[in-house]
């Protein structure tokens, strides 16, 4: 029972930190229609940014400035890079993203080179907060998790709430009317977009100190982020809310508990051979749940795909 | 290689037989004789490599290209019929079979084909970003599973095979590099001519139709999806083959083969090459294999650079080199050509040096930030120099700069100069 508690606040962890990416991926597609392949690179450019701002100025500098930094990068390459590409459509912009990810990782490595950085939480949080039967919970954790659950709230305060947010959403599903109302279209894509990968970037700023600060950071987090919106539905921030909560805790109660195929197996009355290394299915017995665990979002993704293509809260058929 | 039909279909239609055989009789010439020119065992590897690429990427333009999908994990097709192709190469072996090496690559083909139906049946709904995004889960699925399926995919270390498994083939036994290119040379002939036929078959045309314009396809009568889903059957296919042909030729898979890292450079190699001709993918697999290994030899920093040139062709050039190159034919068949090569060489030249510049300042700065301490002598361009010294630098930003300057101010220029060639004179005859 202890344990099923340390994995859902390790879960709840994890969850959050992919919401804050997916958030910003799903808004910025269900407005352009284009998906952002370099979206995870904003969250890596966060916490390098982060890192860097932190050994001179320490963590909550960085907490600021950096997505600040990434968000203006990434309204930038919007104004300057996406907007060029729109024209050819949109095979074309998702080509031009996955290029930009690409890129962004060699930069990386550029300035800051191959190796992990030395990226730590702040001194006044690491001590345990509390503990659950062995299991200590730092307070660095807590703290992510109010902090993702701080900007959920802001989010959804933004959108449904303020003019600005009414903006938005009439741009999302009208964009020719609202520009003939008036309003500047293309600012709010930039802003959105900017928005986004600043949230990316916020994401990467706390999540560095937990996961590493690395040049493949991106490219780990990348594909599951895509399969989490997708899941959820594109475009919808409730999806991208469950979505993530739920392949957060697959994948870690998936890690912690290992159930072996070939219990479950003969538990379902089939007869284990005995030359395993003969039999063609020797790969089947010797399963273990936190070997298939990273593959289950994947598996879900495809599942869903399948039997409900436009994802669990989605209004639009993918 | 000189293939100069467009998948457009506005060359080659009043052209005799013979016009329409001569760059494949040209292919057959060059890629017959090459061997001779570049004899070195090195070549003729980069060559068979270089070969591979080209099966595979013209594979994937069949769907960027001519479907107008996007696939972000099709370097499972081709890693799956690899894989497959090892399995028979060491079952033959085992049991000695009567089945010759060079039919291989079919079975890595047809192997591609099956998984492509099965995956084709869900994913070919939709193009697009839907289609991109289910090819990338799809695609990450198999290559995650290819650690923990050990029986098929053998795991971290992959399958190994051995191509010279008795039985020759009219007495080849494929011991030697050589043979094996011209097993490869041949496979790429036939896959790059049914490849082309297929694109001139009424099915090669609706997927163009279908990638321009679905709605009005269906109207037309064709269901949008079964014209995607047989593009996507056929790429797997001879993506299948130029799995055969790597199991071939390197004799072991491994899951580098399946990762998202090979489908995202066919991507790039497709598209620099230029996906709206069909021998763009051509100009673009030799081009990146020439990159990759000449250019990774000299630099650490070669993909960078590589990732630069992607984004680049991206923003400014869609069309990739082949669209570059077509864009002057109808200069040239006017015959006025020759009135851009002094307004290129009065831009392009000054823009390279400034570009060799840049890339200079960028590999001195790498240096300083890389390099063990107290190491500060460089070699950049057959010069050695003090990194850390005023002077490198000086002259460093002064080439980039009059480079790009002078690139600039002869731009009008050469956009005088482009206009000129590009319009009739006077009385159009």
């Amino acid at each position: 029972m202890d344990l099923v508690l340390v994995n859902l606040i390790d879960g709840l962890v994890t969850g959050l930190l992919l919401f804050m990416l997916s958030a910003g991926l799903t808004l910025i597609f269900s407005m352009m229609g284009v998906l952002n392949f370099a979206h995870a690179s904003f969250y890596m450019l966060g916490a390098y940014f982060a890192y860097q701002i932190s050994t001179y100025m320490g963590f909550w500098m960085g907490l600021l400035i950096a997505p600040i930094i990434v968000g203006i990068a990434g309204a930038g390459i919007e104004r300057y890079g996406l907007r060029k590409v729109h024209q050819y459509g949109h095979v074309p912009e998702l080509i031009f993203t996955f290029g930009l990810a690409l890129l962004i990782e060699e930069v990386v490595q550029f300035i800051w080179g191959k190796s992990q950085m030395p990226y730590e939480p702040p001194e006044i949080l690491q001590f345990t907060l509390f503990s659950i039967s062995g299991n200590a919970i730092p307070a660095y954790k807590v703290f992510m998790i109010f902090v993702s659950i701080a900007i959920f709230l802001a989010l959804l305060y933004v959108l449904t709430r303020t003019r600005v947010g009414m903006v938005i959403q009439a741009a999302l599903s009208y964009p020719k009317t609202v520009e003939a109302l008036g309003h500047n279209v293309p600012l709010v894509f930039m802003g959105v977009f900017g928005v986004g990968t600043a949230l990316a970037g916020l994401a990467g700023v706390i999540a560095g100190p937990v996961l590493g600060t690395f040049p493949g950071m991106a490219f780990l987090l990348g594909s599951i982020v895509f399969v989490t919106i997708v899941i959820g539905g594109l475009g919808s921030l409730w999806g991208a809310l469950v979505a993530s909560l739920l392949i957060g805790w697959i994948t870690t109660f998936a890690a912690s508990y290992n159930v072996a195929m070939a219990d479950v197996l003969i538990a379902l009355g089939f007869e284990q051979p005995v030359d395993l290394s003969e039999s063609a299915w020797r790969d089947l017995w010797s399963l273990t749940l936190p070997q298939i665990g990273p593959i289950l979002p994947y598996l879900l993704m495809v599942l869903i795909l399948v039997f409900r293509p436009y994802g669990l809260f989605g209004k639009r058929d993918v | 290689m000189s293939d100069t039909a467009s998948n457009n279909g506005t060359a080659q239609r009043g052209g005799s037989r013979l016009g329409a055989a001569t760059p494949w009789i040209v292919s057959i010439v060059i890629l017959a004789i090459i061997p001779f020119v570049f004899t070195s065992n090195s070549a003729i590897t980069i060559m068979n490599q270089m070969a591979i690429t080209i099966v595979f990427a013209l594979a994937y333009n069949m769907l960027l290209g001519q479907g107008g999908m996007l696939s972000f994990g099709h370097a499972v097709y081709m890693g799956v019929g690899g894989f497959m192709c090892v399995h028979i190469m060491n079952y033959v072996e085992d049991y000695s079979l009567p089945l010759p090496l060079p039919v291989l690559p079919l079975f890595g083909g047809l192997f591609g084909l099956g998984l492509a139906t099965i995956v084709g049946s869900f994913s070919t709904r939709k193009a697009g970003t839907v289609f991109a995004m289910i090819s990338l889960g799809v695609g990450e699925l198999i290559a995650a599973c290819s650690v923990i399926i050990v029986a098929f995919f053998g795991g971290e270390e992959g399958v190994s095979g051995d191509r010279t498994y008795g039985l020759p083939f009219f007495g080849i036994e494929f011991l030697h590099q050589i043979e094996v290119y011209y097993l490869i040379a041949f496979w790429l002939l036939l896959s790059a001519l049914l490849m082309f036929l297929y694109s001139r078959t009424p099915i090669g045309r609706m997927a163009n139709a279908v990638r321009d314009n679905p709605e009005r396809a269906e109207f037309l009568g064709y269901s949008a999806r079964w014209v995607r889903f047989f593009s996507f059957c056929a790429s797997g296919f001879f993506a299948g083959i130029a799995g055969g042909l790597f199991a071939i030729n390197y004799e072991i898979l491994t899951e580098e083969n399946l990762n998202l890292v090979q489908s995202g450079s066919i991507l790039l190699i497709t598209f620099l090459g230029g996906v709206g001709y069909f021998f763009g993918p051509i100009i673009g697999a030799v081009v990146f294999t020439l990159l990759q290994t000449v250019l990774s030899l000299e630099t650490e920093l070669w993909q960078l650079y590589v990732g630069a040139l992607f984004v680049a062709t991206v923003m400014y050039f869609p069309g990739g080199l082949a669209g570059i190159l077509m864009m002057h034919m109808p200069a040239i068949r006017m015959g006025k050509a020759g009135l851009l090569v002094m307004p290129y060489i009065k831009t392009v030249l000054p823009a390279i040096i400034g570009t060799l510049g840049l890339a200079a300042l960028i590999e001195t700065i790498f240096h300083i930030r890389h390099a063990a301490t107290g190491d500060e002598e460089m070699t950049l361009f057959w010069t050695t120099f003090n990194s850390h010294s005023v002077l490198p630098w000086l002259v460093m930003i002064l080439v980039t700069v009059t480079g790009y300057w002078l690139t600039r101010r002869n731009l009008p220029e050469l956009r005088r100069a482009w206009h000129e060639a590009n319009t009739i004179d006077g009385s159009p005859s």
